[in-house]
């Protein structure tokens, strides 16, 4: 028999305890905590090994575990526009500003959320892309959008289009009853920033532990030189764009000159 | 090949962008144009957003009308003092565009300003060329001798005050058209991200009644100095400018240009106009649509400008 290194990497983290009132401990490890964005970045997919540690006042538990893995990346504050049409143009006629909403949300599980525990759960939970708080700013003061939102269920699923919003159902799998493996797809346009994992373990609807591992996504080498330069050396960068431009059209009319 | 592009935040084919900036620039080369109004719109479909496309672009047009303004220079064909004054305006044009343009991203209505300016801009002189052409062209096949539109018809352009002599296009007017003309230009072109040389072109032929000869030479010069000031400008106040993705359409577009002008050689002016005129009309009509069409979504989102 061989031993898998995921059982490896889990052992050797005993340390992370989540709730020590609880008889369940969970402890978790990720494949990368640092993430790397370089020139040739087309996305990534990070893996979360976790256990699930029983102590001698553990139950057995009827239905078995459940994991339900959020990521949430860092804050943004984005504004949605909703087109209109008028003199048979469409165009931004209406606006809402979701203030600090996570610019990256990943909400993965072994099985659909509902079968895992009730709706009343998910909501006091915040749990699920249904259930996540959205705080939108409605002129001077900030409430949490209500769920059926025509602009927050837009914004979910625009979100979810790019890929950086994402609800999955099997993205958790049990390697043995104590032993479980996530993936988490980190697409091309994931932002810089530092993104919190929260790990809950689930047994007969009630959530019983939870652990976090969080994770850094950030830009390298050239990719951070450039995007620095950008952001704090706007007119260097600019007149350095420009004198590449002139260069470059040198070199072609010199290249190709044919005197 | 894909390479991550640092200020777009995403990965694009280098290839395909270096395709694209060929063929442009065979077509910037062959009509004597930036191109911008092409490329600004391909690099748009390829998911980069409106404003990073704007700002990027600037720096693939500095590229392409320099490579461009040195080879008019050889053959002394750029008036520099026309240049000069046309500047004046298109500088402050150019600020005042790039004001415009961080407005208009702020409250959201970029894009639709953007589109409907493409539809009326693009419509206007591509309908303009497209008759302009068709009937020098006719006029050819019956044989009649092509009329040269020469200075002689004076029009209220002339009386201005502020007379200027321009020796080498051998015109003689006031600077107030002419500074105008430079502000237009340079105002349209930092908002739009396009050099302006498809309408500069016609004014400066029409309006001014500047020679032939000259104005290529002459517009190359304007729009190579205006959208490297607007390049640095974007960089300023919106750190939009992807030096990548400049870089990568610089060199497919200064190599594109130099076979484009020598295939533009062997086509006679009406029909070379005739061309340019449809791809114009091409443009508009597919930005006309886009207004007019039911968007695929009627939502869209953006991050929200702090630095407004």
């Amino acid at each position: 028999m061989m031993r898998s290194p995921a059982f490896t990497l889990v052992a050797a983290l005993g340390a992370f305890v989540a709730s020590p009132a609880a008889a369940e401990r969970l402890v978790s490890s990720l494949s990368n905590h640092r993430v790397m964005v370089t020139s040739n970045f087309t996305g990534e997919e990070l893996v979360l090994f976790g256990g699930i540690e029983q102590d001698a006042s553990s139950r057995p538990r009827r239905s078995g575990y459940d994991i339900v893995v959020t990521v949430t990346g860092p804050r943004q504050t984005m504004v949605t526009f909703r087109k209109s049409r008028a003199l048979g143009i469409w165009y931004n006629a209406d606006s809402r500003v979701f203030e600090n909403a996570p610019a990256y949300l990943a909400v993965l599980s072994n099985r659909p959320l509902d079968a895992i525990t009730n709706t009343e759960t998910l909501r006091r939970l915040q749990l699920g892309l249904e259930f996540v708080p959205l705080p939108q700013r409605a002129s001077l003061n900030i409430a949490d959008s209500a769920n059926d939102d025509p602009f927050r269920l837009a914004f979910i699923k625009l979100k979810t289009d790019h890929g950086l919003y994402r609800e999955v159902s099997n993205a958790v799998t049990f390697l043995t009853p104590a032993l479980f493996r996530a993936s988490i797809p980190l697409p091309a346009e994931v932002p810089v920033g530092t993104y919190e994992v929260d790990v809950r373990l689930f047994a007969d609807g009630a959530m019983i532990a939870r652990t976090p591992a969080p994770f850094e996504v950030y830009k390298s080498g050239f990719e951070q030189v450039v995007t620095n330069a950008a952001r704090e050396h706007g007119f260097l960068y600019g007149l350095a764009t420009s004198m590449m431009a002139v260069f470059t059209g040198w070199l072609a009319s010199a290249v190709f000159r044919r005197d | 090949v894909q390479i991550f592009l640092p200020i777009a935040d995403l990965p694009v084919n280098i290839f395909l962008i270096l395709a694209m900036g060929l063929a442009v620039g065979f077509i910037s080369g062959m009509f004597g144009i930036g191109g911008g109004f092409l490329m600004t719109p391909l690099l748009i479909f390829l998911g980069i957003s409106p404003a990073v496309a704007v700002a990027s672009v600037t720096g693939h047009i500095s590229a392409s009308s320099f490579s461009g303004a040195i080879s008019y220079w050889r053959r002394r064909a750029v008036d520099l003092a026309l240049a000069f004054v046309l500047l004046a305006g298109g500088l402050l044009g150019t600020v005042s565009g790039v004001w415009l343009f961080t407005l208009l991203r702020a409250i959201g209505q970029l894009d639709i300003t953007i589109g409907i300016s493409y539809v009326l801009l693009l419509g206007i002189v591509g309908t303009l060329m497209v008759t302009e052409s068709v009937r020098a062209i006719m006029r050819a096949r019956q044989g009649k001798p092509v009329e040269l539109r020469r200075p002689g018809s004076h029009t209220w352009i002339h009386g201005l005050p502020l007379k200027l002599r321009f020796k080498r296009s051998r015109i003689y007017v006031s600077a107030i058209p002419v500074w105008g003309i430079g502000f237009l230009i340079g105002f349209i072109g930092a908002v739009m991200g396009i050099g302006g040389g498809f309408i500069l072109v016609p004014l400066l032929i029409y309006v001014l009644r500047v020679p032939t000869a000259t104005v290529i030479g002459t517009s190359m010069l304007l729009t190579l100095v205006t959208m490297a000031s607007a390049t640095v400008m974007h960089a300023v106040t919106n750190h939009l400018v992807d030096a990548v993705l400049a870089l990568i359409l610089m060199v497919g577009g200064v190599t594109g240009a130099q076979f484009g002008a020598r295939a533009g050689q062997k086509i006679s002016g009406e029909r070379l106009r005739l061309l340019l005129g449809l791809l114009v009309l091409a443009v508009g009509i597919r930005f006309a649509l886009d207004l007019v069409l039911p968007p695929e979504s009627l939502y869209s989102i953006r991050p929200l400008e702090t630095n407004v």
